[in-house]
């Protein structure tokens, strides 16, 4: 047997992969103790899953409340529409499965069940956008530009696990439906060094800079984080506004911040098609502000398998990806 | 107290008359649908038609409501699945006292609460909105599971076609309701044996039907859906069967389109069935002959 030297390659196309930096500070599955925090105050609060409780943390509160977890089996279009009916009779439902499930396979039934009586059922997707590197199978890359359209949906793109914590009983309390991207495991935790809570609805500056502004959801504001510190060393100073909230939308605050003089970029781990570029495009283009908006997004394409640091870099999600573009920009 | 609690209440009444009770219901209820459709000039007038005894024996019968709450917390839960059955489930509203007679006459006209497929946002007793086939069955999933978890003693009962058996998820809905051992779940399959593409048969092979929900782990019967006898019979079998091991149940019911009107029993089937306006007349004419024969 001879042992072939091979250049070291980052492996993996594994299902769970993770998107912490090494050494980062992160907080273990933040979803499922803050939904047993909930419960705890609420008791018509229940958890669902179909299939997936291990893969969404679920399982937190399927063991925290064993009697108020109902497991559905690997039946995406009984999850949604059960889940109507349990709001129906006034209880209190997050659902949970993969956002490609959620999204792709029943979406009919969160429209007509959930969305047009505006029930309260919250709908919990895990793998949005590019967070692994299965392939397009699993890779919920239009999840947004899917769920936008449906109308009385509230969207929730989280950053970190204080963004989830703080999310998870305010969309509880919410009327009507929600979709909360998941972020799952162990999820970095970020914005506790800044001045900041999750309010529903709410977009919020997060650090203010002359040169650049980026608007930005869900794990992409931690990559704009880092980058606007990487950009501070090439003398680019970048202000970083992050709207978790992709619907309904703080139009007010986004036109604010982007009707400046400084270079605009959105930044969304998602297609550039129909998720938070789009969104700031069109109200933009509604309040009559003349801006140009760079996006940095997920090409229209379906998506490789790989390793998920190469294809953050392949696809322009990576922190040295983020400053490149910009400096080509300036 | 004003709430009907009709099929333990009838039960001193006699089989007879408990029977009568029903088939009154069912008459009333088909000149409700000829009178809508007339409305329309058309409308799914033969489906109204040949489910009307299932909706009699369900609210007649079965289904414990309060007509001036009909949102009262203590009812049973009848969900309509087939949303395009609305005017048979208006006529049974009105029947049931929850919507006003007089306000038949604007289905499907705008700005009524009666539109011309069921939405629970716009009709008082709509449970909710069907229309989308194969909907019905998971969200009663739901329902009766959270009805069952909060304490209460409520059935669910979901109201579906034998068309809607060719979705996926109703067939995903019937494993669930067996897997967490739905007894407070009864459901009503029409088996018209019509879909919009002609007959089932050739549209899509859903038999051995009894079977699938049997595999399933269901209580199934299958009666003639046009004989109030053995509907109620039928149902006084899923009281028998409950239990703390109940099974969910279901009443397959083989039924006619346009059954009462001779007129449009005989008619070539179809989903949406035309009727032109001098026909209108004979069709109640009918109904009514056919009504009165049976009850002398």
């Amino acid at each position: 047997m001879t042992t072939t030297p091979v250049k070291a390659r980052l492996k993996t196309s594994a299902m769970i992969a993770s998107f912490a930096d090494p050494g980062q500070k992160t907080a273990p599955a933040p979803f499922g103790h803050a939904l047993v925090k909930a419960a705890e105050e609420n008791p018509a609060i229940v958890g669902l899953t179909a299939d997936l409780g291990k893969y969404t943390d679920m399982h937190i509160f399927a063991n925290a409340f064993p009697e108020r977890f109902f497991q559905m089996g690997m039946a995406e279009q009984l999850l949604l529409g059960a889940a109507a009916g349990m709001a129906q009779t006034g209880l209190v439902p997050f659902a949970s499965t993969y956002s490609v499930f959620a999204a792709r396979r029943a979406y009919d039934f969160l429209a007509l069940d959930a969305a047009e009586p505006n029930l309260n059922v919250n709908v919990v997707g895990g793998l949005p956008g590019l967070t692994t590197g299965y392939g397009p199978s699993h890779q919920a890359t239009e999840d947004m530009a899917i769920f936008r359209g449906m109308p009385n949906l509230t969207i929730v793109d989280p950053c970190d696990s204080l963004d989830i914590e703080q999310a998870v009983p305010q969309l509880a309390a919410s009327e009507g439906p929600t979709y909360l991207r998941l972020l799952r495991g162990n999820v970095p935790t970020v914005l506790d060094e800044y001045d900041y809570t999750f309010e529903l609805g709410k977009a919020k500056v997060l650090r203010g800079g002359a040169d650049v502004v980026f608007v930005s959801s869900g794990l992409m504001t931690m990559r704009a984080l880092a980058a606007a510190k990487e950009l501070a060393k090439h003398h680019v100073d970048v202000a970083v506004v992050h709207a978790p909230t992709i619907k309904p939308f703080d139009t007010e605050t986004v036109l604010r911040e982007l009707n400046t003089d400084r270079l605009a970029v959105t930044l969304e781990n998602h297609s550039v098609v129909g998720g938070l570029f789009e969104t700031v495009a069109s109200a933009v283009v509604q309040s009559g502000v003349s801006k140009r908006v760079v996006p940095i997004a997920l090409p229209d394409e379906f998506l490789q398998a790989g390793a998920l640091p190469t294809l953050h870099d392949r696809y322009g999600l990576s922190v040295a990806r983020i400053v490149e573009k910009v400096l080509g920009e300036l | 107290m004003t709430t009907t609690t009709t099929s333990t209440a009838t039960a001193g009444t006699g089989a007879a008359e408990r029977r009568r009770l029903v088939e009154d219901f069912a008459y009333r209820m088909r000149h409700h649908a000829l009178n809508m459709g007339e409305v329309q000039g058309q409308g799914y007038v033969g489906q109204a038609l040949g489910s009307a005894d299932m909706f009699a024996a369900v609210y007649a019968d079965q289904l414990v409501y309060r007509p001036e709450d009909p949102d009262w917390d203590g009812r049973d839960r009848f969900l309509l699945s087939t949303g395009h059955y609305a005017i048979g489930h208006y006529a049974a509203l009105a029947q049931a006292g929850i919507v006003p007679i007089e306000e038949l006459e604007t289905y499907g006209s705008d700005d009524s609460r009666l539109p011309m497929s069921g939405m629970s946002t716009y009709t008082p007793g709509m449970e909710i909105s069907g229309g989308s086939l194969g909907h019905g069955l998971p969200i009663a999933i739901g329902t009766a599971l959270g009805l069952r978890h909060q304490g209460s003693p409520s059935r669910v009962i979901n109201f579906m076609s034998d068309g809607e058996l060719d979705e996926g998820s109703t067939w995903e809905a019937a494993m669930g309701a067996h897997h967490h051992g739905l007894g407070n779940l009864t459901v009503l399959v029409d088996i018209n044996a019509l879909q919009a593409d002609g007959k089932t048969d050739t549209v899509m092979r859903t038999e051995p039907v009894a079977d699938k929900w049997a595999a399933s782990g269901w209580h199934v019967q299958r009666v003639d859906g046009n004989d109030v006898g053995q509907l109620l019979a039928a149902f006084d079998a899923v009281a028998q069967d409950a239990g703390p091991d109940a099974r969910p149940s279901v009443i397959l019911c083989d039924t006619r389109v346009g059954c009462g009107v001779p007129l449009l029993e005989e008619r070539e089937k179809a989903h949406f069935m035309r009727i032109e306006e001098h026909e209108w007349k004979t069709c109640r004419e009918q109904l009514t002959a056919g009504h009165e024969g049976a009850t002398k």
